[in-house]
């Protein structure tokens, strides 16, 4: 969990420096910034999912060690389900509607720290958009970027809504 | 304990800081951290692309980092405070808008509307703080809303009314006690936070305006020496990390202390 700390706590442009830093500067391994390819993508969408990642196993933790409390578990362990499949299909699948929510609760957060990490890598995205028209003074561009942002937003939690069907049947009824 | 010595720095920063924040130095420029530079002085986390000594600025930007996340912390307080109070209490309308209000807000990515904000006024100490502020109330303002809730159906509540007590007196004597240990909590996860978004919006170019030194900015100079001079972006970013981390860990702490229904969780 302390990965998770740090991945909270961190500011998310200095996670991005940090592995510029480390990964293309050090290593040699991956492009500092700019759009060329699929070696552009993976630093910032480490660097955008460090948060996410956070709150998302917290999240993930507490609802596993509540669901594990469950007498069904038990039964499951009774009758000789190995561990693997008891963590997988019991706990996680039980576990999945909170962790469901907040993934999808997460995209509001994920559209604004694009703009920071979009600005970090230098990544011709809808964020960097949104900030250089502000700058510009740009309103129309900034109010299609705001709008495009909310849709989003809204379709994506719609989506969520839609799987909470899918993963407990008794939501369905409702 | 890091807290602590991070405001004794920032109070004590013209006495401590080995060098003057904002003096350039062509001759010493990009300096590695070393104990004799080319200045001749030392500098124990070397120089920026100006010659400045990148630890006397760590020390100063220390200052603007807390003063704007102290101040946002009690302008946000304030407003939320005051706003959940107002909502718990009066019911309705008042009630129903404010919390619209807040539903709105955390609906929409707040970097967005904090850029639009210091976009429209101009960058500066006092906007920055405002907006800052604005972007934590709804927390507070919740809180305190569920709380009075709970706090105004109470036997003892009625019987002040009874006996002639105004709702002032209510607040000031009986709700403001009972919330308290929750409001220093939320006051001290806020104040984390307040602190990384300063940092962020300063690292965007629209908080505190160079040459004031301050963590974010200095990250954002030394974005472009990477490659040639690491020390510019690292320092300032580690002692903004730690802080985060020190302040948000102090507040899970506090809130494990003062609500004891919480631990072990």
């Amino acid at each position: 969990m302390a990965l998770a700390l740090v991945g909270q706590s961190a500011p998310t442009f200095f996670i991005g420096i940090l592995l510029i830093l480390i990964v293309s500067l050090n290593l040699g391994l991956l492009p500092t910034s700019g759009r060329e390819g699929w070696q552009s993508l993976v630093l910032p969408a480490l660097t955008l999912g460090a948060f996410a990642m956070a709150s998302i196993a917290r999240l993930t933790r507490s609802a596993v060690l509540e669901v594990l409390r469950a007498d069904y578990i038990r039964t499951a362990r009774a009758k000789g389900v190995t561990e693997a499949l008891v963590v997988v299909k019991h706990t996680l699948k039980n576990a999945a509607v909170p962790i469901v929510t907040i993934t999808g609760l997460q995209f509001g957060t994920l559209l604004g720290g694009a703009v920071v990490t979009e600005t970090v890598f230098a990544w011709p995205g809808i964020g960097r958009l949104a900030i250089q028209s502000i700058y510009n003074r740009d309103y129309p561009v900034v109010q299609c970027t705001v709008f495009i942002s909310a849709v989003l937003f809204i379709v994506i939690n719609f989506c969520v809504d839609l799987i909470y069907g899918l993963l407990d049947p008794r939501v369905r009824a409702g | 304990m890091f807290v602590a010595l991070l405001i004794l720095a920032a109070l004590a920063a013209p006495l401590i800081a080995p060098a003057d924040p904002i003096r350039q130095s062509l001759r010493g420029r990009l300096s590695a951290p070393t104990f004799a530079g080319a200045d001749g002085k030392a500098h124990l986390l070397g120089t920026d692309h100006l010659g400045r000594d990148v630890l006397s600025r760590v020390i100063y930007g220390a200052r603007v980092s807390l003063l704007v996340g102290f101040a946002a912390v009690i302008v946000g307080g304030l407003l939320g405070a005051s706003l959940g109070l107002l909502a718990g209490f009066r019911g309705g309308w008042a009630d129903s808008m404010i919390m619209t209000l807040a539903d709105a807000q955390l609906a929409f990515p707040f970097i967005l509307l904090a850029i639009g904000i210091i976009a429209v006024l101009g960058p500066s100490l006092p906007t920055l703080i405002v907006v800052i502020g604005l972007s934590g109330w709804v927390t507070y303002a919740r809180v305190l809303r569920s709380q009075v809730l709970v706090l105004r159906s109470r036997e003892f509540v009625d019987a002040i009314h009874a006996l002639g007590g105004s709702v002032l007196r209510v607040i000031a004597r009986h709700v403001l006690p009972n919330v308290l240990s929750s409001l220093v909590v939320i006051a001290t996860l806020e104040l984390a936070r307040a602190i990384v978004l300063e940092a962020t919006l300063s690292f965007l170019g629209l908080g505190v305006q160079p040459p004031t030194p301050s963590w974010g900015g200095m990250v954002q100079e030394g974005r472009e020496y990477l490659d040639s001079a690491w020390w510019i972006s690292t320092a300032p970013g580690i002692v903004l990390m730690l802080t985060s981390i020190v302040v948000s860990r102090t507040g899970d702490w506090l809130r494990d202390l003062l609500d004891p229904t919480l631990r072990g969780e």
